[in-house]
């Protein structure tokens, strides 16, 4: 591959991609040239494959047929849109028309009156792009995408990931050959650093330091490491790059590799992320075969190469040290620091470790330049971060903002609100090491020292929305039982310190809490924070204590007054029938596993508490609304 | 090491073949261990110290170093697993809807806990830790299928539809 291939194949696939980047009138034109009439993007992520996407694209390939218009139209299987809770999601260009929670025979519709008629279906489109006078708007334009900046998943749910093609088109590896035609190792790095890259992972250091760092240790071998397991619980940013555009985490490692002189590079990968994984193999075989990777990599005599390895299922193994141990072979236990991997890494070499989402920003950076990319952020976090949102929250999906972004603008907006009515109580971000955002801090930017200040962190990017529903106890007790599994056992202050920390919340859940237990608590997670071997057990104690910091009154309630308001511990709840609102219409008696429901049709039933398993299928059960707890 | 509890290991001569065919093509890679283990439990469903012992032998390494891997990553599993594998997501997105709910009732229905087999081998559960699928919490995959938005009766109307194909054995 020499750089005139490389143009060429940008120019012959451009207008391809570009079709599905442009305003209607514009794709129109550009749609004439590409000898498709229109293309039709169905987004094969893992939110949407589960919800079926599989099943319509097949529906999709017949109808085509059937209509006798399989050579008109062309078919794209993309990664993630992002809104995954409308899954699975169709696009149709160059109109811009976006369809929401396709089935089977919806999409015969579509292929009939739309593609072949020319006529939107206007009822199967995603609501909120038709306006309530019938005009439809772009998908720019809605509330969910609207706020949403996209630089590191700029390519997820426009191009076809397994086709690096399609990259190509769209500046796919020319921040590699800019790096390794006009720029030396060192102003690659000084680029990156100037940039202000963090880490995405949730550490935030700055990436170009610790290119810097990796560069300056002699030795003739290192290595470049890809952090691409994405354990925390309700997390998928990393997953949804990967099955969207690996071609770009591969030029991204690639430029680190030319940047800190290492000819090798590893990406390590959940084995649970089989799409990511899958094309992520494919991925690698077509750089290869294009010469992206391998030797005299086009034509500059830079050699490198990637290998992908598969996790096992160990939340430990995304800490960076117990990361490259698990790649050695061994049980992946956490290594202690100093010496830092920059300097003794994989392997014994000096190794580069960066997220997913870090190296997605990297060719873009290049590319583009620092100043470009350190415009947008805030004053210590730059550029942008993609948030899994989920939980009590309308569009659950996968969104990427500016830095300083406020919370209330990612729930309100983008995120379209708490659904059923009910009250927003708190974000959690940052998973089992990381913290709750209140209600009344609603209005905090969202960037890497604001989050730290309220005692929560940025982490990796799970973001789940709590709603009046949820009780603070039991969600840090979630994260502890958590972390009691998770915990590889090899310091003491983090295999005993988190099974502690569990006892404490396990009695206090039940009501047998005492005073004295939080202060406890607060002595025991101190030690932790100072002496746990890695960050997995310094942080295990952040979900109690910032739940405690901000709830307080929660952990009050459960110890002195043995209540919990949100109904959720079980010991501490009653489950009572409103004899104003019942109708006697006896299905929750019939219904009650442990019989402990009685009264007579039409008449309000009464529940004998000491029965009562507190199963709740009474109340989930009940259609006016009679049950509650109290 | 062995456990009286587990059942007899039945390896065929093609699974050797084919475990043996792995160890050779990976015995010089650094680090080597992991992704022979990934393999071999593809090949025999899960990890019987028989198998452990083979890949000590083929990769010159010691049995309990092999053992020391397979028991820290919850991915290996020492037991078998049922035909069907449930595995119910028990991440953060679906255990604020409900996933304890879920389990629970699949527990019931099936007559055994998380992490256990039932006694005709047709059913395993596990619990498992975001499959990514938020979207649609709380979940739970049947093998390689995602059930998603679940409620506890729902999960009984599934369950029924595999034990019905299985001939109602359970």
């Amino acid at each position: 591959m020499t750089l005139e291939e490389l143009n060429n194949i940008k120019k012959e696939y451009e207008e391809l991609v570009m079709v599905r980047k442009v305003v209607k009138e514009e794709g129109e034109k550009l749609a004439a040239n590409t000898g498709y009439r229109k293309q039709v993007l169905v987004c094969g992520g893992t939110g949407c494959t589960s919800s079926g996407s599989k099943k319509v694209l097949a529906a999709l390939d017949e109808a085509l047929k059937e209509n006798g218009i399989e050579n008109e139209i062309h078919v794209v299987r993309t990664g993630c849109f992002g809104l995954c809770s409308l899954g699975p999601i169709m696009i149709v260009y160059p109109e811009g028309s976006f369809y929401s929670q396709a089935t089977p025979e919806g999409v015969k519709r579509i292929v009939k009156e739309h593609l072949k008629e020319g006529n939107v279906v206007k009822e199967l489109l995603y609501k909120e792009t038709v306006k309530d006078d019938g005009t439809i708007i772009s998908l720019s334009e809605t509330n969910f995408y609207k706020k949403q900046l996209r630089i590191a998943l700029r390519n997820c749910g426009v191009i076809d990931p397994e086709d690096i093609n399609e990259y190509i088109a769209t500046d796919g590896y020319q921040a590699l050959a800019k790096a390794l035609t006009t720029m030396t190792p060192d102003e690659v790095i000084q680029e990156v650093l100037d940039s202000g890259l963090r880490g995405r992972g949730g550490g935030g250091f700055p990436t170009g330091r610790k290119w810097m760092f990796a560069k300056a240790s002699k030795g003739d071998i290192k290595y470049v490491c890809c952090n691409a397991d994405e354990g925390d619980p309700g997390a998928f940013m990393d997953r949804s790059i990967l099955e969207g555009d690996p071609q770009c985490i591969i030029e991204a490692m690639a430029i680190a590799g030319y940047a800190i002189g290492a000819q090798r590079g590893f990406v390590y990968v959940r084995a649970e992320y089989p799409i990511a994984v899958n094309r992520l193999s494919i991925a690698l075989e077509q750089a290869r075969e294009k010469g992206f990777l391998g030797e005299n990599i086009l034509g500059t005599g830079f050699n490198f190469d990637i290998e992908i390895r598969l996790g096992a299922g160990a939340f430990v193994c995304g800490e960076e040290t117990a990361l490259m141990t698990s790649i050695e072979g061994n049980r992946g236990e956490p290594r202690p620091r100093p010496p830092f991997p920059a300097v003794k890494g994989l392997f014994g070499k000096p190794t580069v470790l960066n997220n997913v989402e870090t190296y997605a920003n990297i060719a873009q950076i290049i590319l583009k330049g620092s100043k470009w990319y350190s415009s947008m952020g805030t004053e210590t976090s730059k550029g942008t971060k993609v948030f899994a949102l989920g939980g009590k929250i309308t569009n659950v999906g996968l969104v990427e903002i500016p830095m300083g972004t406020t919370l209330r603008e990612i729930i309100e907006e983008i995120g379209g609100g708490i659904p059923n009515g009910k009250k927003f109580k708190a974000a959690q971000t940052g998973g089992p090491s990381g913290g709750c955002i209140p209600a009344e801090h609603i209005d905090t930017p969202i960037d890497y020292d604001s989050l730290l200040a309220i005692g929560s962190m940025m982490g990796s990017g799970g973001m789940i929305i709590l709603d009046e529903d949820s009780c603070m106890v039991d969600i840090a007790k979630f994260y502890l039982e958590f972390t009691v599994d998770e915990s590889c056992g090899k310091c003491t202050p983090c295999r005993v310190g988190t099974r502690r920390l569990l006892q404490y919340l396990d009695k206090i859940t039940q009501g047998k809490g005492e005073p004295e237990d939080l202060e406890k608590i607060e002595e025991l997670a101190q030690h932790m924070q100072k002496s746990s071997l890695c960050a997995l057990g310094q942080t295990a104690p952040n979900p109690i204590l910032s739940t405690m910091k901000f709830f307080r009154q929660e952990y009050v309630d459960h110890i002195y007054n043995k209540t919990c308001a949100a109904g959720v511990c079980k010991s501490l709840i009653k489950y009572e029938i409103i004899a104003d609102k019942c109708k006697g219409c006896t299905l929750c008696a019939r219904n009650c596993p442990a019989n402990a429901i009685t009264g007579k049709v039409r008449e309000p039933h009464v529940i004998d508490t000491d029965k009562c398993i507190k199963c709740g299928v009474c109340m989930s059960n009940c259609k006016f609304g009679a049950i509650r707890t109290v | 090491m062995a456990d009286k509890s587990l059942p007899e290991f039945k390896g065929t001569p093609e699974q050797e073949k084919k475990l043996l065919e792995v160890i050779e093509q990976n015995k010089d890679l650094p680090g080597a261990l992991l992704p022979v283990l990934h393999e071999a439990q593809e090949i025999y469903g899960y990890l019987p110290i028989e198998v452990q012992q083979k890949v000590a032998d083929g990769l010159n390494v010691s049995l309990s170093e092999v053992y020391g891997v397979a028991t820290f990553y919850s991915r290996f599993s020492l037991t078998p697993k049922g035909k069907h594998k449930i595995s119910v997501c028990l991440g953060t997105a679906c255990y604020v809807k409900g996933a304890d709910k879920v389990l629970a009732e699949v527990e019931k229905k099936l007559g055994i806990k998380s992490g256990e087999c039932t006694s005709d081998g047709l059913f395993s559960i596990d619990s498992c830790r975001c499959v990514g699928a938020c979207g649609l919490a709380p979940v739970m995959m049947i093998d390689e299928e995602v059930y998603g938005k679940l409620t506890p009766a729902e999960v009984d109307k599934i369950l029924d539809k595999y034990i019905a194909e299985e001939g109602g054995s359970n």
